[in-house]
């Protein structure tokens, strides 16, 4: 096992793919020269040149379409967005080009392409650059979409995004970019579609994933099992689409009680679908309604306070678990 | 020819039985000496033979139905026989309602967490996923379980209450109490014996009440001996019944019966051992406690109690005593005061064995008493007579070697 | 494709028909023809109601995807075009009559019925479909040229886009991208004027559009869109030094669309009058080639009347395949949305 930083685990996986594909190349705005926004792909143009790792105009409709080109003859593109919030120039490339070629050509013209990227809130960046996207990705067919909230997750994930054939939402997370982590030595994958258990318990389960996970629900596990003398079960799903329903329903069963923490907006968001699939299939082992915790409906403010009242915290948690266990 | 089938007396005390099953459908042959049905009387289940052999043309009383003693329940005759005449004849059958399931439970209230929330009236029951699987498989009745959730939901919690509460004791599916509602449950054979007997028996007998407290160290002593030199388990119900009998022998007055124009005074001890079943009280009888020895006491007193609780006694078996012990030292009751069982004249109220503080030569010292109540009827038994009892009671219970000559 | 019957001395080929031969030059002529006929039988089944949907189709324009794509490239160029790509793809051999399968949402379609009249794609005869939204396709054409520079091939990328795609961002960030990595594709502005409804100097600042290629430093220039020996010319200079160079260019081919803009839209009326679109009839590419090769010596009328009955008959071959094909069963709903490595 070795220690690294999330950003260094994602520049392995790049990396190794590299060298394991040379049909993949990386390209985004400052990735090569400026070593990237944040530093995720430093390193990469010295060791790959300029036909592989590539600074692009920022012209995101652009160079997203220019991928899925690529992808459609044969090439294994990763395109950067330097934050998912800027991805919304270029939704028409994802959503009516890469996500559907694959169908509206009758199966001709497949896109293996890596869309790749931190998205939610960092602090302060206000409403524009701090938005959590991924249930809008997730609503489309013929996307996968997946967030990792640990350096081994997002180096196994990655690596395995880049291999698949179809086109993959990668959403990272740039506050969580300097924290360190184990990851395994030597070469390892991780699948998609496939969820983790993160923490065992009995008495509430908790679904998150990404940020918010690692920085917000953990704190609130630590606090709320020792104030309420309770064991939660925390599941991480790591893909979110395809969502591993079948590890959350087995928790279900178990615990009776679930409550879904997530970054992203309440209406419609990846929250009410998991919400959704466990109250159809778990019915008869709920022993309260699903609870939420989400971003408040409205757009981010500036204003410190504000942000942080919005966002999902440990208090929020704390409601919520209480009120699936009727404690409160 | 064809014949009425009756409801038979199967008790001194029955009035109406239950019909719990007919063991011949409607057409099939019956021969004379076979059970025909199985009826419910007000002390326990009896069997009930045919009188005549044929077929078994139409049966009037269906199973769960009641009939009064001499009803008409059946008819038995040939298969072509027009029976139409006969079906007219006899008491009217009521119809009952499985009475003995539907039975006034011995109900305790549960004490139940959190606030209590009014129960939501008319439409469905609120209750979560869970709780509704958890009563489902567990047979609860929904509508009689308080909601501890948010506008009265009932969620698991709720359930797991009363379920923990249940196993302590078999209890029927309308064991479930309702804060601030009543139910109304209909009275088994048995209940309504004990409201007569006993009302008719306080009523008229004018009863009066004397105790006494026994050092029951001598008989611990004595109960530790015997269970572990010989291979008895003697009870301490089994000493305090010789002892009973020892002492009705010497004072007859107390083992009698008000007769109206004469009192009787027997010179035999048969005594009845109240026991407590789920729908009341039956009182087996054990016949010549004065003749019989520990391990006769000991083996009989077992087998009838067992027997009493799952009504299987037969008539001769809860008639006929001469004098009762009731016992509630079991639930930790030290004192209380029972009801002379009518044509009975008294009745000895036994409660628990206490640990505590008492005078040996001049000394406090620990040691182990017990409490005798005697009930009597003061039409024959007075105040003297009842004291000097207990004072004879006490001394043999208090020397158990004497019980052994 | 049959050549003509010999009844006509074959003449040398002159310098106007660039030195081609009589076989290459009637294959163009039975291309163009077939192209309109085609067109014609998809008008007279939308009227019947077997094709659903948007419509557009390409009478009128006939010389500019026979002479950039059936004449100027090759089989292992890529072409892509937008939503009116019925006579880009037989002008790329895609098979007629699963296009036909196509628009009639039939199983044997090159989409699987899936796609419809906007969605013609055919792997095997690099051709990219086929696209619905105003300009989306053009940054896909440039990652195709970007991966032929990326893996060294000799090759190029055919985009062919309407007047009204210049004014979208997609435009522009494409040709930026293309223009600053210098990859090999060409765009073709297929200029009839209108954008829908919309004149072209109603809807874009600068009108010659070839200017815009300005902005992106791209080589550009206009070329008439009516006259396949001029489209086949310009497009086959421009072919070339995108294969040898890398060197990506723009044609403003100026032409004309004899329909409305689908079958929903009207012939005239609504926005062009009867008198122009009467007058523009005039220059129909289809009669003015005939003419030129008749004109040279080439072909004679009789050429031209077997053609008709060649192009014809396959015609009727694409509609009798056609009406027997089944329509696509109920599971392929659910196919082709995730890409498995073992087929599903």
């Amino acid at each position: 096992m070795a220690i690294v930083s999330l950003r260094e685990a994602i520049n392995q996986a790049i990396d190794e793919e590299m060298a394991r594909d040379e049909r993949v190349f990386l390209m985004g705005e400052e990735v090569a020269s400026y070593q990237g926004a944040y530093k995720v792909s430093q390193g990469l143009l010295q060791k790959w040149g300029p036909m592989r790792i590539l600074d692009t105009p920022i012209a995101e409709a652009g160079f997203a379409g220019l991928g899925v080109g690529a992808a459609m003859v044969g090439l294994r593109p990763i395109v950067e967005f330097m934050t998912w919030n800027f991805s919304l120039v270029a939704y028409d490339q994802i959503v009516n080009n890469a996500a559907k070629m694959l169908s509206m050509s009758g199966g001709n013209f497949h896109v293996p392409i890596v869309f790749r990227g931190p998205g939610g809130a960092a602090h302060g960046l206000g409403a524009t650059h701090s938005q959590a996207l991924e249930s809008i990705y997730a609503h489309i067919p013929g996307l996968k979409v997946v967030m990792p909230s640990t350096c081994k997750d997002a180096k196994g994930l990655l690596k395995t995004s880049i291999r698949d054939d179809n086109p993959i939402v990668f959403i990272e997370s740039e506050v969580m970019y300097g924290d360190k982590g184990e990851i395994p030595d030597g070469e390892y994958t991780i699948p998609l579609g496939v969820g983790e258990v993160k923490k065992t318990g009995s008495d509430v389960t908790i679904v998150s994933w990404s940020k918010i996970l690692a920085y917000v629900v953990w704190k609130a596990v630590d606090a709320l099992q020792e104030e309420l003398n309770i064991s939660i079960e925390v599941i991480d799903p790591r893909t979110i689409k395809p969502m591993d329903y079948d590890l959350i329903v087995e928790s279900v069963k178990k615990t009776n009680r679930l409550v879904i923490v997530e970054e992203g907006w309440p209406f419609a968001g990846v929250g009410a679908q998991i919400s959704h699939e466990v109250s159809s299939r778990a019915f008869d082992y709920l022993d309260a309604p699903v609870e939420r915790v989400t971003q408040e409906d409205v757009p981010l403010p500036y204003a410190h306070e504000l942000e942080v009242r919005s966002l999902p915290s440990v208090d929020k948690i704390r409601a919520a678990v209480k009120k699936v266990l009727y404690r409160d | 020819m064809a014949t009425k089938v009756l409801m038979p007396k199967l008790s001194d005390t029955m009035e109406e039985g239950v019909i719990l099953k007919w063991l011949r459908k409607e057409g099939e042959k019956v021969k004379q000496g076979e059970i025909l049905v199985e009826i419910e009387s007000d002390k326990a289940d009896m069997e009930l033979e045919a009188y005549d052999s044929g077929i078994l043309r139409k049966i009037v009383v269906p199973e769960g139905g009641k009939a009064p003693i001499g009803g008409l329940i059946a008819v038995i005759g040939e298969a072509e026989e027009d029976v139409a005449s006969l079906l007219t004849g006899g008491s009217t059958p009521s119809e009952g309602k499985g009475a003995t399931k539907s039975t006034a439970a011995q109900t305790e209230v549960k004490s139940l967490p959190a606030a209590a929330v009014p129960q939501p009236t008319g439409g469905k029951t609120k209750a979560s996923p869970l709780a509704r699987r958890l009563a489902g498989d567990h047979q609860v009745d929904l509508s009689r379980v308080h909601g501890s959730g948010p506008r009265g939901r009932i969620i698991k919690r709720d359930l797991e209450v009363l379920l923990s509460g249940k196993s302590a004791q078999r209890v029927s599916s309308s064991a479930l109490i309702v804060p601030g509602t009543a139910e109304d449950l209909d009275l088994s054979p048995i209940r309504k014996t004990i409201a007569k007997r006993m009302a008719e028996s306080k009523a008229t007998a004018p009863h009066f009440y004397v105790t006494i407290e026994i050092d029951m160290d001598p008989a611990r002593t004595f109960r530790e001996q015997i269970n572990t030199v010989t291979e008895l388990k003697l009870s301490f119900t089994d000493i305090i019944i010789k002892a009973t009998a020892a002492a009705l022998m010497k004072h007859p007055q107390v083992n009698g019966s008000f007769l109206g124009d004469k009192m009787r005074q027997h010179h035999y001890a048969h005594i009845g051992v109240a026991v407590a079943m789920e729908e009341g009280l039956v009182t087996p009888v054990l016949r010549n406690c004065e003749q019989k020895r520990f391990d006769q006491i000991n083996a009989e007193l077992s087998d009838l109690a067992d027997r009493a609780r799952s009504r299987k006694l037969k008539p001769e078996e809860y008639t006929g005593a001469t004098f009762t012990i009731s016992n509630l030292g079991m639930f930790g009751i030290d004192t209380f005061a029972a009801i002379v069982n009518p044509p009975e004249g008294a009745i000895l109220a036994t409660g628990t064995i206490v640990e505590k503080p008492v005078v040996k030569a001049g000394q406090i010292v620990i040691g182990h008493t017990m409490k005798a109540t005697l009930s009597s009827d003061h039409r024959i038994i007075d105040g003297a007579v009842a004291a000097r009892f207990l004072q004879d009671f006490k001394m043999i219970l208090e020397n158990p070697a004497s019980l052994v000559l | 494709m049959k050549t003509a019957a010999a009844t006509v001395p074959t003449k040398q080929s002159t310098s106007r028909l660039l030195g081609l031969s009589r076989d290459t030059l009637m294959n163009w002529y039975d291309d163009m023809l077939l192209v309109r006929r085609f067109e014609e039988k998809c008008a007279q089944l939308y009227g019947m109601g077997r094709i659903m949907g948007f419509c557009h189709l390409y009478n009128g324009q006939e010389a500019v995807s026979t002479g950039a794509i059936k004449a100027a490239i090759t089989a292992d160029d890529y072409v892509i075009t937008a939503y009116r790509d019925h006579g880009p793809a037989i002008s790329k051999g895609v098979d007629p009559r699963k296009i036909l399968a196509e628009l009639l949402g039939k199983y044997t379609g090159t989409t699987k019925g899936k796609g419809g009249s906007m969605h013609i794609f055919d792997r095997e005869k690099n051709f990219l479909g086929g696209h619905a939204i105003v300009g989306g396709h053009i940054p896909i054409a440039a990652g195709v040229g970007f991966a032929i520079k990326y893996r060294r091939e000799k090759k190029l990328c055919l985009c062919f886009l309407g007047d009204g795609a210049t004014n979208i961002g997609a435009f522009h960030e494409g040709l930026n991208l293309v223009g600053l990595w210098r990859l090999p594709v060409i765009y073709i502005i297929e200029n009839n004027k209108y954008g829908m409804g919309t004149a072209v100097e109603r809807a874009s600042a600068v009108d010659e559009l070839h200017k815009k290629a300005l902005a992106y430093n791209i080589r550009s220039e206009v070329v008439d869109g009516m006259d396949v020996l001029e489209v086949y010319k310009k497009v086959k200079a421009a072919a070339d030094r995108a294969k040898e160079t890398y060197e990506p260019a723009l044609l403003e081919i100026e032409t004309y669309r004899f329909r409305g803009h689908s079958m929903s839209d009207p012939v005239h009326g609504h926005y062009r009058s009867k008198e122009e679109v009467e007058k523009r009839k005039q220059s129909d590419p289809i009669l003015l080639f005939a003419d030129t090769l008749k004109e040279e010596g080439m072909a004679t009328d009789q050429d031209f009347e077997d053609a008709e009955k060649r192009i014809k008959k396959i015609v009727e071959e694409c509609v009798e395949f056609t009406e027997n094909s089944p329509e696509p069963p109920i599971e392929e709903l659910w196919k082709d949305v995730y890409f498995e490595r073992n087929g599903a």
